[in-house]
């Protein structure tokens, strides 16, 4: 955008609501996006892999939590924003934000599978066990389950206009959920095993560690950022695609 | 207004009364899936006991999981569904009388069952009392709650199994309070988690009683029109 | 029937399903004492119209309007509905069903309504039969039968001929003649000829209203 005619926050919003206005800004912005989300990784990962120390007492399997921790973060987001793009969708009856919620979908539950995964991964060495019934993971495993749902609802319903009515009304039902379940899950395990084995939050964290945390961090958010807009183009175009089909097969029943 | 509430709560429950899919079923399938626990996990009385509580309240959500599927899918199948939203009584408490009803008719039997299940699970006796009055608390959020995926399920083929996945997340934490209110009875729980736990337990149920209408109307109004 | 005048009009309606257009720019007035009988070939979007005026689809902001009447109630709540389900469950008996409509619609005299419903289809001998014993036409006429078990002004009625014999068909004339009559109004989609003189139709095939 042009600092000549800067346009107002309104008219900004009005711009991004037209999906043909929406194709051509999103589309100036994925080159740049690609570049900064990669830019991160890229130097994120080479702190988290080689530029940084190993912890003391847990060696090099320190090096998983810059990946898990990221992508536990994005699992949350994800949630968020197909929540929060439902309720824009729900009140303001806008068929952009639906195409947000119904993108964000799959790109947070890839971030919720890969965080479940890594905490596999990174409970063996600790725990000695793939999975442990920890609060945190088992948090995330139901969060899991709520991306499944929601994206198996969406291809359930055939009309586009009526799964994407009943997909936010889910959302927005799982929002509500999340914290009363994740605090359930919090007061059942501390029932079960009061002394948590490590944690991974707090101050606990050394600084040197802090820093390819955080360029990870930012890296998977640009990324899926990134992913959000490609996704969402692809969704206008497949929209494009089923309309052309519907005047096709309209014009074959006149003709 | 009241009287269309009590006509539909009526006509549920002579409809349960007469066909099957009513209680008598859940209560044969809680009684099988009860029964099928020993003979998955061996016959160790001790080992039963344990886990008597919490096989009870997977039953229980299981039972109410296999009855939701019909609870507007009849009715949209034979076209009273369409008649029902265009009464006077406003969709949400359409839902709440279908969800009254459908815990009369499954929750309520259950709950007056467990005791004979827990019997054959070993479990103490001195634990039934507060078995039964956790589960007399927390089945109303399973029909509640339950509401949300019949509605948002309604008008899809084998949309049973849907509503199952998408409902059993939001069932987690029942099942946590009430196996812990129900646990809480026996040995080797501290003081007063008996008590939280049933109060956790409650206030997930009126919480239900609020969300579960009000979104089921709102996903019967996305899934009908 | 003792109703206010009623006046229900459509302007510019247009309906669309699953992103292809059924109809366009649907204008229409229907008053008290008045019928419409919408014609147009297979998929012309004559359910479709009916399930808009009954609430059952959407029609766009403000292009279906109702005046007069209870202006507490919304058009839906004004209106009987006969598509092409007839809404029954097998294990109740006729007058169940009647009594538990009657209630449901919360209007009219219950007991006394629903035995001239009964009679008015002539269903008064099934009266103790579940539904599930019922023939097709019987189905129908106990669908119908609602019509005059709870009293509204509005009438919906999509192919409500279908299964009827001629006597039946006779009768529901009757009934609709009555209901106009009484100050009702009908919309009703039907290839038969149900003998209402004063009926307008509007085709949806080509969107001429006569």
């Amino acid at each position: 955008m042009s600092p000549m005619t800067r346009p107002s926050a309104s008219q900004r919003l009005q711009a991004f609501a037209n999906p043909a206005r929406f194709m051509t800004l999103s589309g100036r912005l994925l080159a740049p996006l690609w570049l900064v989300s990669l830019g991160f990784l890229v130097v994120g990962l080479y702190f988290a892999l080689f530029a940084s120390p190993p912890d003391y007492q847990q060696g090099e399997t320190v090096r998983i939590m810059y990946v898990h921790v990221p992508s536990a973060w994005l699992a949350m987001f994800g949630y968020s924003v197909m929540a929060m793009a439902s309720a824009v969708a729900l009140i303001f009856r806008h068929p952009l934000a639906d195409l947000c919620a119904k993108s964000a979908a799959p790109i947070g539950a890839a971030f919720t599978f890969l965080a479940l995964v890594t905490g596999a991964l990174w409970g063996k060495p600790m725990w000695g066990a793939w999975w442990v019934w920890d609060a945190r993971l088992t948090s995330v495993l139901i969060l899991f389950f709520l991306y499944l749902g929601y994206m198996a609802l969406w291809t359930a319903i055939e009309e586009p206009t009526r799964a994407a009515r009943a997909a936010a009304v889910l959302a927005l039902v799982g929002a509500i959920n999340v914290p009363i379940i994740r605090y359930s899950v919090v007061w059942w395990n501390t029932l079960h095993q009061p002394a948590s084995v490590f944690r991974m939050d707090g101050p606990t964290i050394a600084p040197e560690m802090l820093l390819p945390l955080a360029l990870m961090a930012l890296g998977f958010t640009f990324l899926f950022v990134t992913l959000l807009l490609v996704r969402m183009r692809a969704e206008i175009l497949r929209h494009r695609v089923r309309q052309l089909r519907l005047a096709l097969a309209a014009s074959g029943a006149e003709g | 207004m009241s009287r269309a509430f009590i006509a539909l709560l009526v006509r549920d429950l002579r409809l349960a009364a007469r066909i099957g899919g009513g209680g008598g079923m859940a209560v044969f399938f809680f009684l099988v899936v009860v029964a099928a626990v020993p003979l998955g996990i061996g016959p160790a009385p001790d080992l039963l006991a344990r886990i008597a509580p919490g096989m009870l309240w997977v039953a229980l959500l299981l039972s109410s999981l296999l009855t939701l599927d019909r609870l507007f899918q009849a009715d949209h199948e034979d076209g009273s569904l369409d008649l029902l939203t265009m009464g006077r009584l406003p969709l949400e408490l359409v839902v709440v009388a279908k969800a009254v009803g459908h815990f009369l008719t499954t929750g309520l039997p259950l709950v007056v069952a467990a005791p004979l299940l827990g019997l054959m699970l070993n479990l103490e006796v001195a634990a039934f009392p507060a078995l039964m009055l956790a589960m007399l608390v927390g089945a109303p959020a399973l029909s509640f709650l339950g509401v949300i995926g019949a509605g948002l399920t309604v008008g899809i083929r084998r949309g049973g199994l849907l509503a199952s996945l998408l409902v059993l997340p939001f069932y987690i934490p029942v099942l946590i309070f009430g196996v812990g209110a129900a646990r809480a009875a026996l040995a080797g729980f501290p003081d007063g988690v008996a008590a939280q736990s049933l109060a956790l337990l409650a206030a997930v149920t009126l919480a239900s009683l609020v969300i579960g209408p009000v979104a089921a109307a709102a996903a019967l109004r996305a899934n009908l029109r | 029937m003792t109703t206010s005048e009623l006046r229900l009009s459509a302007s510019h309606l247009a309906c669309e399903r699953g992103g292809r257009l059924v109809f366009d720019g649907v204008s229409f007035t229907v008053g008290s004492g008045e019928a419409l009988v919408l014609t147009g070939p297979n998929g012309s979007g004559k359910s479709s119209l009916l399930r808009q005026i009954a609430g059952l689809l959407e029609s766009g902001p403000d292009s279906l309007r109702v005046e007069g009447g209870d202006p507490e109630l919304t058009l839906a709540e004004q209106s009987h509905y006969v598509g092409h389900l007839d809404g029954l469950k097998p294990a109740m008996t006729v007058a169940e069903t009647l009594h538990f409509w009657a209630a449901w619609f919360g209007t009219g005299a219950g007991a006394a309504h629903v035995a001239a419903a009964l009679d008015g289809m002539n269903l008064a001998s099934l009266a103790d039969l579940p539904a599930a014993y019922l023939s097709a036409g019987q189905k129908r006429r106990l669908a119908l039968a609602r019509l005059l078990a709870a009293p509204r002004p509005v009438w919906l009625l999509d192919e409500p001929t279908v299964g009827l014999d001629t006597a039946s068909i006779a009768r529901l004339g009757h009934a609709m003649q009555a209901h106009l009559a009484g100050g009702g109004l009908i919309v009703a989609a039907t290839h038969l000829d149900l003998g209402l003189a004063t009926a307008k139709t509007l085709d949806l095939g080509t969107g001429v209203l006569s």
